[in-house]
């Protein structure tokens, strides 16, 4: 996984609560069987004004004037800022590789869906949660003095307006660290290989008949 | 002490390890898989020069992206196609077991699970799906994982995970006739929200669940999702192990008897605490249609569609207004004026032969309304098709007009053929109304299967007792 490397960028309002990840990434994209080319597409049937199918050259089709990632300065915004519960809905990572395609790499929110919120971690992007009054201010900020950027500062844990406001997140150390370095999951988890082990021999004389044979 | 939930039983039972920090290794006894989710994770392991850790311990049937009519002539679309057969190769490649296209035992990847006796309690069960918190009616933790943790399991047979917290929302009182566990869980995600349940495992329990049939369990369960929650539960009772006897994976003889005993234990202890607890009274409760593209967003039959000026905060205001732009209502519309194009019975949501007999018993005799472009009935599995058929289900429905097609996720998320076109109003019984799940500028109304029936017969929504 590519590191977590800190970074300014303007902030791309979405005000909404609930964003799915059908909207994120909607269905007929996830047909690949790749983890990348998934960035033309994101928030595609906001985006765009026609009816995007996957394969296709996206530099042509209308596009929806008035939807923010269509607007100047905010196309080439690399933080987005949502309400609660974003990514909520289907497990697709897709919604993920979509956001880090396009160049998201943190989206600040009042809160996440779990799935969505694990999936970010996988894949070297940040959910910063703030409360409510922060992610209202923050709002508020664009709507009333128009675009900001923020420095995002994952070591520090800080993410700060333009106008120097300070927005304190907290991480989990594990994924902070993961993010940082770049972790492979799964090399950490071959580390505890005698445990697991164990926990197999142990489980196998116990409640032999969980370990059923799905090839017979 | 206090007791423990059933959800603290299954995570202690799992624990291969634990930081001081309070992230787990756990373990995972059973994951399925399918071809939307499983492609990029086999493609890791290849990439790692990985094997998978017990490949037995896996299963996998192709559901989102199959063709529901003459499955002979294969998948037209070529990329839909490619993605099926990558499933196929690498199920091969890696030693898995597969229910391929044509086999009959194929179907939604959550009514095959369950039916096969692949899903037993106790157990840890993961699926690179959402909806995989069906298979907790049967007393398991079963909960949905993004492709790269699908790699993780494949390769480790374990997962990094932080306890969540418990819930348990009691269901208590006798259903009406004609209000069934759909409406129970709509109306539960109405009362908590779509993020209710976020960080939580929520128990179903109280009389109406364990009066419940298991498929009418699972419905609630699939659905615990839609209120946030990875995972929803309910503990093990006698109906579980009548449901469990003779399933071609439950264990036989001896080893039944022993597993039976374990499984029993898969109840939550009398004196245990949840972090949250929720009451719904459910004599009183009546069909359940979502009017917005949010679960949330629901209401009776016999209600109106709500105004946006009475939503409890300016938040959801908003939310409300863009929905109802969506699903172009006006507030104040009844419900029951609001006609359908098409109409959707099936998905992991009510895709079981009990969802096909209720809906089935509302078309008996009947005619689909002249409005109707088209009215899909979509078995969860070959053998749930197979049963409707020596049941004579089937005969019912073409006769009242609808179509019986073959078994797969269908207009759920409209990955293949089957979809609404832009503007096309939809009764159906999936589990998400989201904008564009049904196909691009389709409007989504979820409803039970006999309510779905209905809409069918009536053009419109209605009380399938006032037909």
């Amino acid at each position: 996984m590519e590191k977590f490397i800190n970074y300014t960028s303007v902030v791309i309002p979405i005000d909404r609560s609930n964003v799915d990840t059908d909207a994120i990434i909607p269905k007929q994209f996830l047909k690949s069987v790749e983890k990348s080319g998934f960035g033309d597409n994101l928030f595609d049937a906001w985006r765009y004004l026609d009816q995007g199918e996957p394969g296709q050259d996206c530099s042509n089709r209308p596009l929806n004037s008035e939807f923010v990632l269509n607007r100047k300065p905010y196309r080439e915004g690399r933080v987005l800022l949502a309400r609660e519960n974003f990514g909520c809905g289907s497990s697709r990572e897709h919604a993920v590789w979509a956001l880090r395609d396009f160049g998201i790499r943190t989206v600040i929110a009042g809160s996440y869906a779990d799935i969505f919120f694990n999936n970010c971690f996988k894949n070297g992007v940040l959910p910063i949660v703030l409360p409510s009054a922060d992610i209202d201010a923050l709002f508020d900020c664009d709507k009333d003095s128009g675009p900001f950027s923020m420095e995002i500062d994952l070591d520090r844990q800080t993410a700060v307006t333009d106008s120097g406001q300070v927005y304190r997140f907290e991480i989990d150390d594990f994924k902070k660290e993961c993010l940082l370095e770049g972790l492979d999951d799964i090399a950490l988890t071959l580390q505890h290989e005698g445990d697991i082990a164990a926990y197999e021999e142990r489980r196998m004389r116990e409640v032999p008949w969980l370990f059923q044979d799905l090839s017979r | 002490m206090t007791g423990k939930t059933l959800y603290d039983k299954l995570w202690d039972e799992h624990r291969v390890r634990e930081s001081d920090d309070g992230t787990a290794l756990i373990y995972i006894d059973l994951q399925l898989l399918h071809e939307v989710t499983s492609a990029q994770a086999f493609g890791g392991l290849r990439e790692a020069a990985r094997v998978p850790r017990r490949k037995a311990a896996n299963l996998a049937v192709a559901d989102h992206n199959v063709p529901t009519t003459d499955r002979r002539a294969g998948i037209t679309d070529p990329i839909a196609r490619l993605q099926v057969e990558t499933l196929d190769r690498n199920c091969k490649e890696f030693g898995i077991t597969e229910f391929a296209m044509t086999d009959p035992r194929q179907g939604i990847v959550h009514v095959v699970g369950p039916e096969q006796g692949a899903t037993q309690p106790g157990m840890t069960i993961v699926c690179g799906d959402s909806h995989t918190a069906t298979h907790g009616a049967l007393g398991a933790l079963a909960f949905g994982i993004g492709t790269s943790e699908v790699e993780h399991v494949l390769a480790t047979q374990c997962l990094v995970a932080r306890k969540m917290k418990n819930m348990r929302i009691n269901l208590n009182g006798i259903l009406p006739d004609g209000v069934v566990s759909k409406d129970m869980i709509l109306a539960v995600i109405g009362l908590i929200g779509t993020s209710g349940g976020t960080g939580y495992a929520i128990e179903f329990a109280g009389t109406a669940v364990s009066n419940a049939s298991m498929e009418a369990r699972m419905t609630l369960c699939n659905m615990a999702i839609e209120a946030g929650a990875r995972s929803g539960l309910v503990g093990v009772d006698e109906r579980t192990i009548t449901y469990l006897q003779d399933r071609p994976y439950t264990p036989r003889g001896e080893d039944f008897e022993c597993a039976k005993d374990y499984w029993l234990q898969m109840v939550s202890d009398p004196d245990a605490v949840f972090d949250q607890e929720y009451d719904l009274e459910v004599s009183t409760l009546r069909p359940q249609v979502t009017w917005g593209t949010s679960p949330e967003m629901v209401v009776s039959v016999d209600d109106v569609v709500p105004d946006p000026a009475d939503a409890p905060d300016q938040t959801r205001q908003g939310d409300w207004t863009r929905a109802l732009d969506y699903m172009d209502l006006a507030p104040g519309t009844r419900i029951d004026a609001i006609e359908v194009d098409k109409v959707f019975i099936g998905a992991c949501t009510n895709g079981r032969i009990e969802d096909l007999r209720a809906a089935a018993q509302v078309a008996s005799g009947r005619k689909v309304a002249p409005n109707i472009k088209q009215a899909l009935v979509v078995p969860g599995s070959g053998l749930v098709k197979t049963q409707a058929e020596t049941e004579g289900l089937d005969r019912i429905f073409t006769e009242a007009g609808f179509e019986w097609r073959e078994p797969g996720c269908s207009m759920c998320l409209a990955m293949n053929a089957d979809r609404l076109e832009p503007g096309e109003r939809c009764a159906a019984t999936s589990n998400r109304n989201f904008e564009g799940r049904q196909g691009y500028g389709g409007r989504t109304h979820l409803v039970s299967p006999s309510m779905a029936a209905a809409a069918a017969i009536a053009g419109r929504f209605a009380d399938p007792k006032q037909l």
